[in-house]
């Protein structure tokens, strides 16, 4: 969760505690629910059985903080308690450790309307389950300084991995990496031929480190370009889901694709391809620009820091790490967020793009 | 023009991986010279590279299983491409286990290098993996500027150290200054020193033995005649040596070099099946 957003957002429910974050562009949401069975016991609270439960969030790197060293906190920590003091303002964490030592944490949480990205699972036309070590081992091909991959059919009636190369990079000097991965890899597939999706992989590799460690497979649910892409890993005490948004305007796709609607393509002859006799002659016979008059070399492309629009309401920048996360593109589009809101408060229409936190509106 | 080739055993893979991965750490863009028996990755002495100049020699039998080119004319049975070696060095990085890795030269939207990794997988059909790296085909009459350096002048002709200490002398003087000074003589010493205002370092080697190398003509170079204890010196960047240290993945079976006094330091490092030499000029 941390790799997507800096504010965990806790939400006791009937069904479970969801913890969930989300990325400051809004085109990244995630949410763990641990069912009240994870747990040794589970009280999500309120004195009357339908007050509002108490949603709040807290700062990511606090929370963090409190669980640093995992190697040794399986060690020394016998019990975790973790209880929520709406009056004194304070989330109170509390781990029992050995020799009696008992440490407590109060973490400040400011109160927050419900975050919830608007999706459906079941109204996406493709789905494709795997182990989560196949797509580990798939993405592993890829730089980690990768931004946007492609998820699709490609030729052969397999799974295509692809590089997603932006509109300023230039085909000439970028290098272009696709991965193929056969259907019976999959646990199950059910793709509409020729789909295509392209997404943040920073996100998604974060996901599947999750996913690897605790050994579950993982479901990608998508539709058209555009629409977000649904990556979800189920357990009898978790449910996991990762929203990410999807470039939506595939026009000005310039990498060599199949053609939509053509999925089963056998691999391209390329024979014709290899021979580059009439470039040689093209080469031989012009004339080039330059004092060697070499063609163009081609360079190591530098990864350009992305200069899409800050989100307006936010008013905060994107933070530029070294490994861009979803970015602010203005192609992805933003995840829609539903806000729920208690009556009588003031109404945003469910397509609002912008989760509104007003914690003092009310 | 066409070039196929293919890798099938991995411990010619891993070698021609290591291979690609100290030209990388050399050079940010080179030469790669294919001829019908071997492979040269080439880096000429443009004042862009700082002056310093590159030229490794692969036999492709001993690392190819299939090697099939076919250069520009009959008489002229070459190709010369311009690559990032980064890049090969990076689709060879997860072929680890490979099956197989065939690399083709295509011209699909423009001449690539495509490297198809065939991995192992659980299911019936192995995965693949391709990576098409984006080249440039040097045209005939631009080839001159990438003919084989040869062997200059030298004063002195030394073995060098073995090379894990080197580098780490080396890496600490890295810290300290921007300038080293190589001075060897035909004793078998060599000095690698260091001087700024605040501090000078000196690392001397001895014993390291003078390689004998016999010229053509039977007269020896500028070498013979010089006093054995009289030392030739080279100023160089040391950030260039530092690098020829740190691509070394593995332990020449041979490893010399060769001063021009103030001018120009050889460095000539032969594997089994590779060789490599690199020229650092003098610094003025």
């Amino acid at each position: 969760l941390s790799r997507i957003g800096d504010e965990l957002y806790l939400e006791p429910t009937e069904s479970g505690l969801s913890l969930r974050a989300v990325n400051s562009s809004r085109s990244a949401f995630a949410s763990f629910l641990f069912a009240p069975l994870f747990f040794q016991l589970y009280e999500p609270g309120g004195p009357a059985p339908d007050t509002e439960r108490f949603r709040c969030k807290v700062h990511m790197k606090s929370f963090l903080g409190i669980f640093r060293s995992l190697p040794s906190l399986e060690k020394s920590v016998g019990k975790c308690l973790i209880l929520l003091k709406p009056r004194a303002s304070r989330l109170v964490l509390q781990l029992h450790c050995k020799y009696g030592v008992t440490k407590t944490h109060n973490l400040a949480f400011q109160e927050c309307e419900r975050l919830q990205a608007v999706f459906d699972t079941r109204s996406c036309s493709s789905r494709l389950c795997a182990p989560a070590r196949v797509l580990a081992d798939a993405v592993v091909h890829f730089p980690l300084t990768l931004a946007e991959v492609t998820l699709g059919t490609g030729p052969g009636g397999k799974i295509s991995l692809r590089n997603y190369m932006e509109d300023e990079a230039e085909p000439s000097k970028t290098m272009m990496t696709e991965l193929c991965l056969a259907e019976d890899e999959f646990q199950s597939v059910a793709v509409s031929p020729g789909s295509r999706i392209t997404f943040c992989l920073k996100e998604f590799r974060g996901l599947l480190t999750f996913a690897e460690a605790s050994n579950l497979p993982l479901t990608i649910h998508f539709d058209e370009p555009g629409r977000p892409v649904v990556f979800t890993l189920d357990d009898t005490v978790l449910e996991v889901h990762l929203v990410l948004a999807t470039l939506s305007d595939l026009e000005s796709d310039s990498q060599p694709a199949p053609t939509n609607g053509v999925s089963h393509l056998p691999a391209p002859p390329d024979d014709f391809a290899d021979d580059l006799e009439s470039y040689m002659a093209a080469l031989e016979t012009s004339t080039y620009e330059g004092a060697t008059g070499r063609p163009p070399s081609p360079t190591f492309p530098l990864h350009s820091p992305r200069t899409g629009q800050s989100d307006p309401e936010e008013g905060e920048e994107d933070e530029d790490g070294a490994v861009p996360g979803t970015p602010p593109h203005k192609k992805f589009r933003s995840l829609f967020f539903g806000s729920v809101l208690t009556p009588g408060g003031p109404g945003l229409a469910p397509t609002q793009e912008v989760l509104a936190e007003d914690s003092d509106g009310e | 023009m066409r070039f196929r080739a293919k890798i099938v055993d991995l411990a010619c893979l891993n070698h021609f991986s290591r291979v690609v991965n100290t030209i990388a750490r050399l050079a940010r863009t080179c030469t790669l010279r294919l001829t019908v028996s071997k492979l040269y990755f080439i880096l000429s002495d443009k004042v862009a590279n700082g002056g310093v100049s590159m030229w490794c020699e692969l036999c492709q039998g001993n690392f190819f299983d299939e090697f099939q080119m076919e250069g520009v004319a009959a008489e002229h049975n070459e190709i010369y491409l311009e690559l990032v070696p980064e890049n090969l060095s990076r689709a060879l990085k997860t072929a680890q286990n490979a099956k197989a890795v065939k690399i083709k030269l295509t011209n699909k939207h423009c001449p690539c290098l495509r490297v198809a990794v065939e991995l192992p997988s659980l299911s019936s059909s192995s995965r693949t993996v391709t990576h098409d790296i984006p080249v440039g085909v040097i045209p005939r009459r631009l080839w001159n500027d990438f003919r084989e350096p040869s062997v200059p002048d030298f004063d002195v002709s030394i073995y060098l150290p073995v090379l894990k200490t080197m580098k780490s002398v080396v890496e600490r003087m890295k810290n300290l200054s921007n300038v080293i000074v190589i001075e060897a003589n035909l004793n078998g010493e060599m000095n690698l020193k260091i001087e700024t205002d605040l501090v000078s370092v000196t690392t001397h080697f001895k014993d390291l033995g003078n390689p004998p190398w016999a010229s053509e003509d039977g007269c020896q170079s500028s070498a013979q005649g010089r006093d054995l204890e009289s030392m030739a010196e080279a100023r160089i960047d040391i950030k260039k040596l530092q690098q020829l240290l740190a691509g070394q993945q593995v332990n020449p079976t041979k490893a010399l070099c060769n001063i021009v006094s103030k001018r120009i330091v050889h460095f000539i490092l032969l594997h089994e099946d590779v060789s490599l030499q690199y020229f650092i000029p003098a610094l003025a």
